[in-house]
């Protein structure tokens, strides 16, 4: 190797280490400062903390009322993900399959949805299953479940259809011989092969609705249905720079899907970008 | 005789025709219905019906949202021209856009070319750089609002640098420079991948060809690897356009549209109008021209990068 080539060399890894540090530090002082006093956090927000307090953690797990959000936020994405991938991957089997004039104008509405921001739909939404129809207080969970479906359904569809068209017939006409009728031949031959999409698919429904703050914040009116975030944002209100509750807090919102990261990166980065080139 | 049996078989025959077709007609829209109902449900009841009833809502008028619709036809329109909040919070978004689209376009593009240059640890590095996508835009605002409020302040201290001891969030223009940078770190992760995938895809013959010819590695990304990198920047471009036209989420958690609403941006505007002032229609007209103003931009966004579109 030439002197210049370990100059430029060193300069990328250099430039990557100095990206690296911007990406992780907030991460970084999360952690650290989550085993400290308010003391501690305010006269020295950078140092390891002088003893490793777990007792916060408990604290917050108690007041954020943990294990019922947890279970609110697991609940809602996992349902909504699951019937968004069964009831999208069927529509598209059906419009690839048997590309009639209505399935070709229902493609389209769907796609040209996908433009509308969710913000030009929300005070509608809320009027009509709020004010009129009153089922944001008596059903919030299912209906919220319903939401994501309607949301999320554009998109999947979209996805699913252009993955489909790559799915050779002469399987399906082997099933329909062997004595198989459309449902058994969609769910026991076409769904199998939808694999790599729909892993796709569900990785990035789960990320979306996880994380999703506006709608919930409409819909669920009672401590009794928050999700993650809406707990947050309610947290953060009564513990105002209450760091040393705060930090753990965010902690906990954000460990989960960490949690799911490391285990599942590789499918996750390919979804995003299997997802992104179509 | 004869002639009477073969007409009774054909008459027979067709009929059994008949209900043959009717049936498999019947099972077709069975089938219809059991794989698109579903989905055209769900569909219409969050996405059409909303649309639709919402431009309703802007043709009327109502003192609360459980008092009943008067007509008042573009009253709503009116109102939403003549609010200057509406404008000055529009106004605020577009620059955000302009900023943020540039910054993460260029961080998302440098970062996807170094972890392409053939690093040893480049996997790696690409599954931290992505680390805060999986993060909503809510939370991360109160993580770094820990990160501007406790943190730089107490490091300026440290380090006598009197810039970093100012509250960032405490002054109009370095609070907007905040959500700026915030949404750079946020998303330019998300943006190094599509460019990845844009980046490997480019045929490495002709890059060895340019090398060839002696063009240097700064001729080769501008002359080369930029031009074949169009179809990712329409996606790239098209997608921080639209986050940052709509952002709320970090918006509301990191300066929660201050200090004295100078960082207002229009989404919060048509939320605060809606679900606080509890004016419906207003909002509602608001929302629509909102709508109306990304579907314009990015409509010309994706029809004019697209005529850039190059062939390798």
């Amino acid at each position: 190797m030439t002197a210049k080539k370990i100059v430029a060399s060193t300069f990328v890894y250099l430039i990557a280490f100095i990206a690296l540090a911007c990406f992780i530090f907030p991460f970084i002082l999360l952690m650290i400062n989550s085993f400290k006093s308010n003391g501690e956090i305010i006269t020295n927000p950078f140092s390891l903390p002088s003893h490793w307090d777990f007792a916060h953690f408990s604290d917050v797990i108690a007041k954020m009322n943990f294990l019922v959000t947890f279970k609110n936020s697991v609940l809602i994405t996992l349902i909504s993900t699951l019937l968004i991938v069964f009831f999208s991957a069927m529509a598209a089997y059906h419009m690839v399959r048997k590309p009639t004039k209505y399935n070709k104008i229902f493609f389209t509405i769907l796609v040209a949805s996908m433009v509308i921001p969710f913000q030009s739909l929300m005070i509608p939404l809320i009027y009509i299953y709020g004010a009129k129809l009153q089922l944001i207080d008596l059903i919030p969970i299912p209906l919220l479940i319903c939401f994501y479906i309607g949301f999320g359904s554009a998109l999947s569809i979209f996805m699913f259809h252009g993955f489909m068209k790559s799915i050779p017939l002469e399987v399906e006409e082997a099933a329909r011989i062997d004595g198989c009728n459309t449902l058994q031949t969609f769910f026991l031959i076409v769904f199998p092969m939808l694999k790599p999409i729909t892993v796709t698919i569900a990785i990035l429904n789960v990320l979306w609705i996880w994380n999703d703050y506006l709608l919930p914040s409409l819909v669920l009116n009672n401590e009794t249905v928050y999700t993650m975030p809406v707990q947050m944002k309610v947290f953060n209100g009564t513990y105002m720079n209450n760091w040393e509750l705060l930090i753990p807090a965010i902690l906990l919102t954000v460990l989960p899907i960490l949690i799911m990261y490391m285990i599942g990166q590789k499918s996750i980065i390919n979804g995003v970008m299997q997802g992104s080139i179509k | 005789m004869l002639a009477k049996k073969i007409d009774e078989v054909r008459y027979h025959t067709e009929i059994s025709q008949k209900v043959i077709r009717r049936k498999r007609n019947l099972t077709s829209l069975g089938n219809s219905m059991l794989f698109l109902g579903p989905s055209t449900i769900f569909f219409a009841i969050t996405v059409v019906i909303p649309f639709i009833y919402g431009i309703y809502l802007t043709l009327n008028k109502m003192d609360s949202p459980t008092d009943a619709m008067v007509f008042s036809g573009l009253l709503n329109y009116v109102n939403a021209v003549k609010d200057a909040e509406f404008w000055s919070s529009l106004w605020l978004t577009i620059k955000f856009v302009v900023a943020t689209v540039f910054f993460v376009n260029l961080v998302g593009f440098g970062l996807a070319y170094l972890v392409t240059s053939g690093m040893k640890i480049q996997n790696s590095l690409r599954t931290a750089y992505f680390t805060p996508n999986l993060i909503g835009g809510l939370v991360l605002g109160y993580i770094w609002q820990f990160v501007f409020v406790q943190s730089l302040p107490a490091l300026g201290d440290k380090l006598g640098i009197s810039w970093l001891k100012l509250g960032w969030l405490g002054d109009p223009h370095m609070a907007f420079w905040a959500l700026v940078i915030v949404t750079i770190w946020q998303t330019s992760g998300y943006m190094m991948i599509i460019f990845i995938a844009g980046l490997i895809s480019i045929p490495k013959d002709l890059i060895e060809a340019a090398k060839i010819d002696g063009a240097g590695a700064f001729r080769r990304l501008i002359n080369i690897t930029l031009p074949l990198m169009v179809p990712s920047f329409v996606v790239t471009i098209f997608l921080s356009l639209k986050n940052a036209f709509m952002v709320y989420d970090l918006n509301f958690s990191l300066t929660k549209g201050g200090p004295f609403n100078s960082t207002l941006m229009v989404s919060m505007h048509v939320v605060n109008k809606a679900f606080v002032e509890a004016n419906y229609g207003t909002g509602q007209a608001e929302a629509i021209i909102l709508f109306l103003i990304v579907a314009i931009v990015t409509g010309i966004q994706v029809y004019s990068s697209k005529k850039m579109e190059v062939e390798a």
